[in-house]
């Protein structure tokens, strides 16, 4: 086995590296991709290259050609569409473009690995795990059957799947997301490759989870001097895991250099606004977010000089013309004209701050409220068993208040909102709303009772029917329920556009001509148009781009103070959950761990679950994060159909003890307002 | 508050559909093309056809193509080219008339089925089981039989019945499943969080989005029902003497003199070929080409 890890060979190997030590340089990329409307330039002149051993990371919103330029380093572009125009991508000091095609098949998987995003789907699921892994070993090290299980079985143990030899027989849909992404991995170092392109590697994974697998990822790219290029949007991520970091914006480097002066100092007014428009945990609560106005800019026509021109707030009359890359401090770069001028990325705080609840008493009560699904067992006779998605919850809101619901997936968060939107009927408890129990109310009166509540979903992308205009979405329920006549409807409808920040024309659009954002906002004006006093808003920012998240974070923010709406705030993600929230209650498989006011949940949690939640999140600083130790939550979310018996954290508890399998606790007051349901606070 | 700027995605220079559609899909174009041309003789037989279509002429009896009747005569000495223009007009209205009640019905059906869910799918589902248990030509003639005739403006309505409900339980499962994936949608939730009717949601909210396959089936059972009404012509359930109808043409007196006199047979049979023919071809077209996942 003396050839299965060579522990730190990738750095003391100077053979393959070049003058400045960098493993893999791209040098002047171009890639274009042919659509039926034009030419797309995804990626314009990039370049960025790393050392070996080191992290880099490349940060953008969606569409700025981050994984696109990725994509090329393993000439992986779709074909015939994609196209790499100009540049050169040095590898260990040669041209991977120059290469034929099997010469890079041979690169491929052996000297550089790439994982994906998506655990579910880049596993092929009518393999075994032990054959996928075989087959990078049998294609590019020649090994036999034996060698390949031995090795397997290290690789596997290595990754940190435990009882490896059984699980090499199993089937993808035996191993949970987490689970898959570590076999990922496993297949990936195979070969002791230098280089691991990870596209954004976490994303689809639960922020505990997520947590895990990026320590393991850091851990054996330090025992084993592989190189590693992390694509992602996360800036918490970048500021725990990465040395260095690339900004892209719109096929371009906006700004290059070393994690912690990015962080610190950046130098390039993207940056700047990414990092003030994320909501930080480390932080006092600001009153609005600062955000990035507009969207990125449409790649058929990007705009002539900067690109990020259009969307700074210090833009003047030179940036007609391209910045070019240049130095700028230490082995830091950016492509500003202004770049020894930037602001700090602190965000000032602003002295505006969220309207205090207005004491007109309690609107949504909810009492024990359990929903259990049916589910058939496999076979035509296998008989039925129950996910208990929702057990006992209970949460009160206030008029004009938010209340936060926060958890990983599967915790139950969205099922409570569908049955408070009475989408699904409950198994049992109540749901009042100003006094109605919505559990049994006629469905005449609930029909009524629906103007009052609304909903905004998570989606932008299928929320809305794609069939309707925008002006006839907004429409539709002012018309229909509100009784409104055409043209007080129009009127009614331009108001409503102006108030989420549409241009009025846009009520004509369709759907699909819309960008994200933009879709979210009309969502949150259909909800708007019926003037609800509560809106159950489920994940409404998760799917959107950081600089378009702040937006919407802002717009609901805005509203609830204007209008005096209630929200039941459904999020997995525990700054942006902070920052609206008046009240917060943490789920974890169907139950409810910890219910707090915001402040002190956050100040103290006192839940195990919470604590690690709030640790498993990454922040946006270099210099934060290295003075937090973190403490990843080990194992795995137990399955809902088959939940621990007493409490139903204790197996990835640290606390847990034999009282904890046993006994079920009950949410108890520990302080005024703080509730917590654990037997060792 | 910000304005979020337009991304301006319309292209002022995008062809009609139907000049794309043309250009895509050439075999569904001829389709179309022998639709159109169908459609006018069928609207203008009276300035195109040379004949009157009923007027018996025992003079010019089961006379073989000649210039005077390029489709010879039949055994009343009818001139066959007269007959089947007319007869054009008896497939397409029947054709299509029950292929849009029998899609429609179905399609409704099916997007009720997927909405609803649960007890009343499992009911509707088995019924259209049922259904789909029974041939089609025999559900069709047993309709027939027990229903009769009942004429409206010189179409026997019990026949577009008859051809109807056999497409029914067909089309009903294929909009169902379409329907079934739109009912997943979160539009669909912020419809019902509207409270708004189920009428309106199947109507307003699922009905334009299974519009695809609904067109693609309507096409396709236009070609089944031209067939079909040629069949129970031809049995004697259909059209009845002296309408023309393809059917009819190739029954009763035909079978008699089919050796003296082939023409008889060959005519009419041409054009139920032909017809049903590119129907089809319109239709598979046009299903490739409103399926996004065969366009490249």
């Amino acid at each position: 086995m003396s050839q299965l890890f060579h522990l730190g060979e990738g750095c003391q190997d100077t053979r393959t590296q070049d003058a400045n030590g960098s493993i893999l340089s791209v040098e002047g990329l171009v890639v274009e991709f042919h659509t039926s409307r034009g030419v797309v330039r995804a990626v314009d002149g990039v370049s960025w290259s790393v050392r070996a051993g080191e992290t880099l990371a490349l940060v953008g919103e969606s569409g700025c050609g981050k994984s696109v330029s990725a994509l090329a380093v393993m000439r992986l572009l779709a074909k015939p569409a994609g196209r790499i125009a100009a540049g050169r991508i040095m590898f260990q000091g040669q041209d991977l473009l120059t290469l034929s095609e099997a010469e890079m098949r041979e690169r491929r998987g052996r000297d550089i690995a790439m994982i994906f995003q998506e655990p579910m789907t880049s596993l092929n699921p009518v393999l075994t795990i032990g054959m996928q892994l075989a087959e990078p070993l049998k294609i590019h090290m020649g090994m036999n059957n034996d060698e390949v299980r031995v090795r397997s079985i290290e690789l596997l143990s290595l990754v940190g799947i435990a009882d490896a030899e059984h699980r090499l027989a199993q089937y993808p849909h035996h191993f949970s997301g987490g689970m898959r992404q570590r076999v990922m991995i496993a297949i990936g170092l195979a070969c002791n490759p230098r280089l691991i392109i990870a596209d954004e590697p976490t994303t689809a994974l639960d922020v505990t989870i997520q947590a895990q697998i990026l320590e393991l990822m850091k851990d054996l790219s330090r025992r084993l001097g592989i190189t590693l290029v992390l694509i992602t949007h996360n800036l918490g991520i970048v500021a725990r895991y990465a040395d260095r970091v690339a900004v892209m914006y719109a096929g371009r480097i906006a700004e290059e250099g070393p994690a912690a002066r990015v962080f610190g100092e950046p130098r390039h007014p993207y940056t700047v606004g990414l990092l003030r428009s994320v909501p930080r945990l480390d932080r006092p609560r600001g009153g609005t977010l600062e955000t990035i106005e507009g969207a990125p800019p449409n790649m058929l026509k990007p705009p002539s000089g900067c690109r990020f021109a259009p969307r700074c707030r210090w833009r003047q009359d030179i940036c007609a013309t391209d910045p070019a890359l240049r130095q700028v401090g230490p082995d830091q770069s950016s492509a500003c004209h202004f770049a020894e001028n930037m602001p700090p990325a602190a965000q000032p705080l602003s002295d505006y701050a969220l309207v205090p609840p207005n004491a007109g008493g309690t609107l949504v009560e909810v009492n024990g409220l359990t929903k259990h699904f049916p589910m058939r067992l496999g076979g035509f006779f296998g008989g039925f068993t129950t996910v208990r998605a929702a057990q006992d919850v209970s949460f009160r809101i206030a008029r004009g208040e938010t209340l936060g619901l926060v958890g990983e997936s599967g915790c139950g968060k969205t099922t409570v909102g569908r049955v408070v939107l009475q989408l699904e009927k409950a198994t049992g408890g109540q749901i009042l709303f100003d006094g109605e129990d919505l559990a049994t109310v006629s469905s005449q009166r609930m029909k009524a009772l629906r103007t009052r509540i609304q909903v905004i979903f998570q989606d932008p992308y299928s929320s809305l029917n794609p069939r309707m205009t925008v002006g006839g979405t907004i429409t539709e329920p002012l018309r229909k329920r509100l009784g409104f006549t055409a043209p007080a409807a129009q009127i009614r409808v331009d108001e409503l556009l102006d108030q989420v920040g549409l241009l009025r024309e846009m009520g004509e659009r369709y759907p699909h001509q819309l960008s994200g954002g933009q879709r979210q906002r009309v969502g949150i004006a259909r909800a708007l148009a019926m003037e609800p006093d509560f809106i159950v808003c489920d994940e409404p920012v998760s799917a959107l781009d950081v600089s378009i998240q702040g937006q919407i974070v802002n717009l609901l923010a805005e509203l609830q103070g204007r209008l005096g709406i209630a929200y039941l705030f459904i999020a997995h993600d525990l700054a942006v959950v902070r920052h609206l929230s008046h009240r917060i209650v943490v789920m974890y498989l169907g139950r409810v761990m910890e219910a707090a006011d915001r402040d002190a949940l956050y100040a103290d949690p006192l839940h195990p679950y919470t604590q690690a939640l709030l640790d498993a999140a990454p922040i946006p600083d270099p210099e934060v994060e290295l003075r937090r130790t973190p403490r990843a939550l080990t194992g795995e979310l137990p399955s809902p159909l088959s939940p621990p018996q007493g409490c139903v954290f204790h197996t990835r508890c640290p606390l847990a003890d034999a009282q904890c399998r046993s006994i079920i606790p009950p949410l108890r007051e520990i302080r005024p307002g703080h509730m917590a349901a654990c037997l060792k606070i | 508050m910000s304005i979020a700027t337009a991304s301006n995605t319309a292209d002022p220079r995008r062809p009609v559909a139907i000049i794309a559609f043309c250009r895509a899909q050439p075999l569904g174009a001829a389709g179309l093309i022998v639709i159109l041309a169908m459609g006018l003789a069928a609207i203008f037989a009276e300035a195109i056809a040379p004949y009157e279509p009923e007027v018996i002429n025992f003079g010019a009896m089961l006379m073989a193509p000649s210039l005077e009747h390029p489709f010879g005569t039949d055994a009343f000495g009818r001139d066959i080219l007269t007959r089947i223009i007319y007869g054009a007009r008896t497939a397409l209205t029947i054709g299509f008339l029950s292929s849009f009640i029998g899609c429609t019905l179905g399609g409704l059906l099916g997007i009720a089925s997927a909405y609803f869910g649960g007890r009343a799918d499992l009911v509707i589902q088995r019924f259209v089981d049922v259904m789909l248990s029974f041939p089609i030509i025999i559900l069709a003639l047993v309709v027939v039989a027990v229903l009769g005739k009942t004429e409206l403006l010189g179409i026997d309505l019990n026949l577009v019945l008859a051809i109807a409900i056999p497409i029914i339980p067909r089309s009903s499962r294929v909009v169902r499943s379409a329907a079934l994936s739109v009912r997943a949608m979160p539009y669909i939730d912020a419809a019902r969080a509207g409270g708004y009717s189920a009428w309106h949601i199947i109507t307003r909210h699922m009905a334009p989005n299974v519009l695809a396959p609904y067109l693609i089936l309507l096409t396709a059972y236009i070609a089944q029902a031209i067939l079909l009404e040629a069949s129970l012509s031809f049995l004697g359930l259909g059209v009845s003497e002296p309408k023309p109808a393809w059917g009819l043409m190739l029954a009763g007196d035909s079978s008699n003199f089919y050796q003296e006199a082939p023409w008889m047979i060959l005519f009419p049979g041409l054009a139920i070929s032909l017809s049903v023919f590119a129907f089809n071809l319109f239709g598979d077209s046009l299903r490739d080409w409103l399926d996004p996942k065969f366009r490249l």
